[in-house]
């Protein structure tokens, strides 16, 4: 079978640059994978559960459903960005805390898409974080503490926004890995 | 080192009491969260080994077929295929996949590759390549000249006299030597049979019945879908052995049965456990382990074989589809005095799990209810569909919603508030299992003594959450409100066929490495474990180092199944646990002069009855690894389950039921559990609210087609809906804190009881709501609106039951319950 001919691209992959070389018809998370970014997961490969999620130039996205090309020269973010300096975000210590990751196979594309909803949506109710997790399949939870740890990462987000912002900080709440983004 | 001055005050609280719980009873979070929430590569496919292969599978596009002939050339000449095997190449060795413990009870009937096929998925040839494309395009490659033969998918027809056969009658089984026994009848397709009476005498009891209430259930087969798929990966080294990485529930069984299928002596194997995402059942099964081994040997090279989603649903294990008919004789005061179960259960292609699936449907489900006689017929049979194996719950999930909707119908029989009508007739404290028998030591006498049971609590604080004896908000119009509730038991282990444990060593730092053939399945086992450890070692959950599992290395255990690992491996841990314990405190006594008697540990630090001497761990393993004394410290505990404590679970749902759609949506759902008590709260009602959402999804949704040919219509979740959190009623559950004399710190099990109790506590509002009863799940609005229609066309009399598994099946694809919005919106 004639290898088709690799096609070069490169993207910013959680703050690092990244140089493929793919096959025309790789996936994203083909790509990723294959770069040892490892946190997107294949699980079904039909963009039907959402555990592959990954943010795309601030967008999340199911990275089995999305050409490796489609991100040439753009920013994505994995779960493995989301922590900083060793330092969970405030979603992943929720996640850890309440207990909201089982078999944890599902876990990285949850955080993916409640950062996603935290980012356009700081303050949601339970209804709003269920609609932005509907397409998540979990088989462990129940989606009980995945909404609850969502919840309360947004509350400590928020609190801890409003510190920042008593003290004077222009860029409030935000990690730094998104300046990209914005 | 100096001698400590033991502290002048009086130790606090009396004596004889136990001291209080610091690490045990408390949510703290899983030792292998971080690693989990950060995306790190725990997980088998996340492993990267030098110079492998990927392996696919060509799958039989026929339901029952033979092999006449195989070319293999093409393939084989493709640049980058480096082994393509058939039934030729591999030892033909019959065998069994289940994970069971030697012998295994399940015939062995199955060879890795058979040129007898047997569904639509079963395993025609094995390719490994340089990339999974090139696999992938050598199974297209390969030529096959295939005789199709007659196939049977309805276990009645396959009972019947000349149906088609799929095996042989005279396969292999260790008891039995050429014939797994006297109810395996290849000639009528059944795997296994049982007919067991219990009791009174089952006729004369039910002639003395002032009613006789009957009822056929039916359950359909459904996919276990863990997210991570089941993947495994061999590897030859170059000491002559066999490493496997797998993503398995049952480390050491796989290692015998892979034994078995290589003919090859169990020392050659190694089979190691990752982390795993998910397996509730789907994976107490060897399924790819022997395909990867004999790949990686034709090759010389480590092999990789990762199922795809659509192998999952179509080619690996599912829950077996049922029928079930009830019959009860029932006094007029609402006492239950004959109870009788009779199933039919189709285990599809291979028999594995098919005779004990079918029993747990029974022996799970009827020792809840205080009968004066029982009667019970079970047969697996065989039918060429996908191969049915464990699924969380064993066969109870299927009896229970036979046996609680049946209660229910008896209640409204009988016009009892179901609550009070199960209050009259359950299990008690104190009870024996009238069911499960032991006949090893001569006369039969109960498995099970019930020491602890807090179902009454359960029932009274459940009906108290959902306010059970409160006027609700029934609707009008097109949407109507009805409450329904359902019990049910389980296990802690099987009783007399578990073995668990660990052994512990202690480290310079007074930290400990726990080591454990338990499989942690992602319901947290190995935090559970090392909170057991930690709590009788006196230290912090940071100072246990959790492994698991390594057949070269950790404590046999019989794995992850059957709601056993707390209550089996953890009564071993605490075991292991003491036993260093007590070596510390020898130790520690030489250091300070005071009896060892007097010593114990907390902290990091041992205390004499007074408190802290000021001697820490760290101290005492210098000593023992640096010091005078030199020795490690290090000692292994095991246990066995003669007794299998049952937790108990009562379930109350609301619900709304839309007359024009029917479609159900399930508003509130409480869950009360008496699991014993609770080593992890978070963790336990995390296991609680996973087993409710999986087992609506059993209620309300999840159905796996076949067309008439045997194919398997919907292998995708886009077609079988796995319920969202959009689907997910608002849940209140509430741990029922009971402790069971014999469990570790008090615990029992609580991962697989809440899964039985939905579908019946579904199907129990339904008819609250609306009059109608569906007895066959999944409950869709297709049924629902077809009992509506029946009931209003009804003239007069009783209330028209058209459920059942005669209803008219639901032909759409999708199934009823909204999904949630597209992906990556």
């Amino acid at each position: 079978m004639p290898e088709p001919t690799p096609v070069t691209i490169e993207c910013t992959v959680n703050g690092r640059l990244h140089r493929w070389q793919s096959p025309p018809g790789a996936t994203l998370l083909e790509a990723l994978r294959e770069a040892h970014v490892r946190g997107p997961k294949l699980v079904c490969g039909t963009g039907d559960c959402c555990a592959c999620g990954v943010m795309l130039n601030g967008r999340s996205v199911n990275s089995c459903c999305t050409l490796a090309a489609q991100a040439a020269g753009a920013t994505v973010l994995t779960v493995e960005g989301l922590a900083e300096d060793g330092q969970l975000h405030p979603l992943q210590a929720a996640f850890l805390e309440t207990g909201a990751a089982q078999c944890g196979f599902c876990t990285p594309g949850l955080l993916i898409r409640a950062y996603a909803l935290l980012q356009a949506q700081p303050d949601p109710d339970e209804a709003a974080v269920r609609v932005a997790l509907g397409g998540n399949i979990c088989r462990c939870t129940g989606y009980v503490k995945p909404v609850e740890a969502v919840l309360e990462a947004a509350r400590r987000m928020r609190a801890a926004a409003a510190d920042a912002t008593r003290q004077g900080s222009v860029e409030p709440g935000l990690p730094a890995s998104d300046s990209a983004l914005r | 080192m100096s001698t400590r001055t033991p502290p002048r005050s009086a130790p606090p609280g009396a004596p004889g009491v136990a001291p209080p719980l610091r690490v045990v009873g408390r949510g703290l979070p899983r030792v292998d969260g971080r690693a989990l929430v950060t995306g790190s590569p725990v997980y088998t496919a996340d492993m990267d080994v030098p110079d492998m292969l990927h392996g696919k599978i060509l799958h039989s596009p026929l339901a029952h077929a033979r092999i006449v002939a195989i070319d293999t050339g093409a393939a084989r000449a493709l640049p980058g295929v480096r082994a393509v095997l058939t039934h030729l190449d591999v030892p033909a060795i019959l065998h069994a996949t289940a994970g069971q413990p030697f012998p295994e009870l399940s015939p062995y009937d199955t060879r890795l590759l058979d040129p007898h096929l047997r569904y639509v998925g079963d395993w025609v040839a094995l390719v490994a390549a340089e990339s999974e494309a090139i696999a992938e395009a050598a199974l297209a490659l390969i030529k096959v000249t295939y005789q199709e033969l007659p196939a049977v998918f309805d276990p009645v027809e396959a009972m019947r006299d000349g149906a088609p056969k799929l095996h042989e009658p005279d396969v292999a089984h260790p008891l039995f030597e050429r014939s797994p026994g006297p109810t395996y009848d290849a000639r009528h397709n059944i795997a296994g049979h049982e007919e067991i009476w219990r009791g009174a005498d089952f006729a004369t009891t039910m002639a003395a019945a002032d009613h006789i209430v009957t009822g056929t259930y039916h359950t359909p087969r459904i996919a276990h879908c863990a997210l991570e798929p089941h993947v495994a990966i061999a590897h030859a080294d170059g000491y002559d052995r066999l490493n496997v990485w797998s993503s398995t529930q049952v480390p050491y069984h796989t290692r015998r049965q892979l034994a078995r299928v290589l003919q090859w002596p169990v020392s050659r194997i190694r089979v190691i456990k990752l982390r795993v995402g998910g397996g509730f059942g789907g994976k107490q099964e060897m399924v790819l382990e022997p395909a990867v081994a004999v790949l990686a040997m034709a090759t010389g090279r480590p092999v990789r074989i990762l199922y795809s989603r659509q192998e999952e649903f179509a080619a690996s294990r599912v829950r077996h589809p049922m029928t079930i008919h009830m019959r009860s004789g029932v006094a007029s005061d609402g006492t239950l005095l004959a109870l009788e179960m009779r199933v039919i259960s189709d285990t599809g292609a291979y028999g594995g799990h098919g005779l004990t699936v079918a029993q747990g449907a029974g022996h799970k489900t009827l020792c809840l209810y205080r009968a004066r006689a029982y009667h019970f017929v079970a047969d697996a049979v065989y039918t060429n569909s996908p191969v049915s194996g464990a699924m969380r719950g064993y066969g109870a999930p299927q009896g229970y919603f036979a046996l609680e909707s049946h209660m229910d119908e008896i209640a409204a029989r009988l016009g009892l508030d179901p609550l009070d009508f199960r209050r009259r007739n359950h299990v008690r404290r104190g009870d024996y299992d009238p069911i499960n028998l032991d006949s090893s030591s001569g006369a039969p006498r109960s498995q099970r003594h019930f020491r602890s049971c807090a179902l009454p609590e359960c029932l009274t604080r459940g009906a108290e959450a959902i306010g059970w004896d409160l006027p609700f908000d029934r609707g009008q119009g097109v949407v109507r409100r009805g409450r329904g509730l359902a019990t049910a038991m389980q296990g802690s282990g099987v009783a007399g066929s578990e073995l668990g444990g660990a052994s512990i060593k202690m480290n310079e730092d007074g930290s400990f490495n726990v080591m454990t053939g338990a499989t942690d399945i992602g319901q947290g086992s190995d935090t559970v474990l090392a909170q057991i450890a930690a709590e009788t070692l006196g230290v912090g959950l940071d100072k246990i180092i959790m492994h698991s599992s390594d057949t070269d290395i950790d404590v046999f255990d019989y794995g992850s199944y059957a709601s056993s690992t707390t209550f089996v491996t953890g009564t071993g841990v605490r075991l292991a646990a003491e036993a260093v314990r007590d070596q510390i405190l020898a130790v520690a006594a030489r250091m300070t002069g005071c009896p060892a008697a007097d010593l114990h540990l907390e902290d990091g630090r041992v205390h004499a009855a007074g408190g802290p001497l000021g001697l820490t761990l760290a101290e005492v393993a210098l000593e023992t690894l640096y010091g005078s004394r030199r020795q490690q410290i290090m000692a292994s505990g095991h246990a066995s389950c003669h007794d299998s404590p049952p937790p108990f679970h009562a379930q109350f749902v609301e619900i709304a039921v839309d007359c024009e759609t029917g479609q159900i949506r399930v508003e509130r759902s409480v869950n009360a559990i008496d699991m014993g008590r609770a080593i992890n709260p978070r963790l336990a009602s995390g296991q609680v609210e996973g087993a409710i959402a999986m087992g609506l999804g059993f209620a309300l949704s999840e159905e796996l087609l076949m067309d008439e040919r045997g194919q398997v219509r919907n292998p995708a979740f886009v077609d079988y809906k796995v319920l969202s959190c959009l689907d997910m009623p608002a849940m209140t559950t509430i741990l029922v804190d009971d402790p069971e004399p014999t469990g570790p710190f008090g615990a029992k099990s609580c991962g697989e009881v809440p899964i039985n109790t939905p579908a019946p506590a579904v199907a129990n509002a339904l008819f609250d709501a609306l009059g109608i009863r569906v007895r066959s799940l999944p409950i869709t609005a297709e049924k629902v609106l077809a009992a509506l229609r029946a009931r209003d066309s009804a003239p007069t009399g009783p209330v028209a039951h058209p459920g059942g598994p005669f209803a008219p099946q639901d032909g759409a694809r999708h199934q009823s319950v909204p999904g949630g919005p597209g992906p990556g919106s």
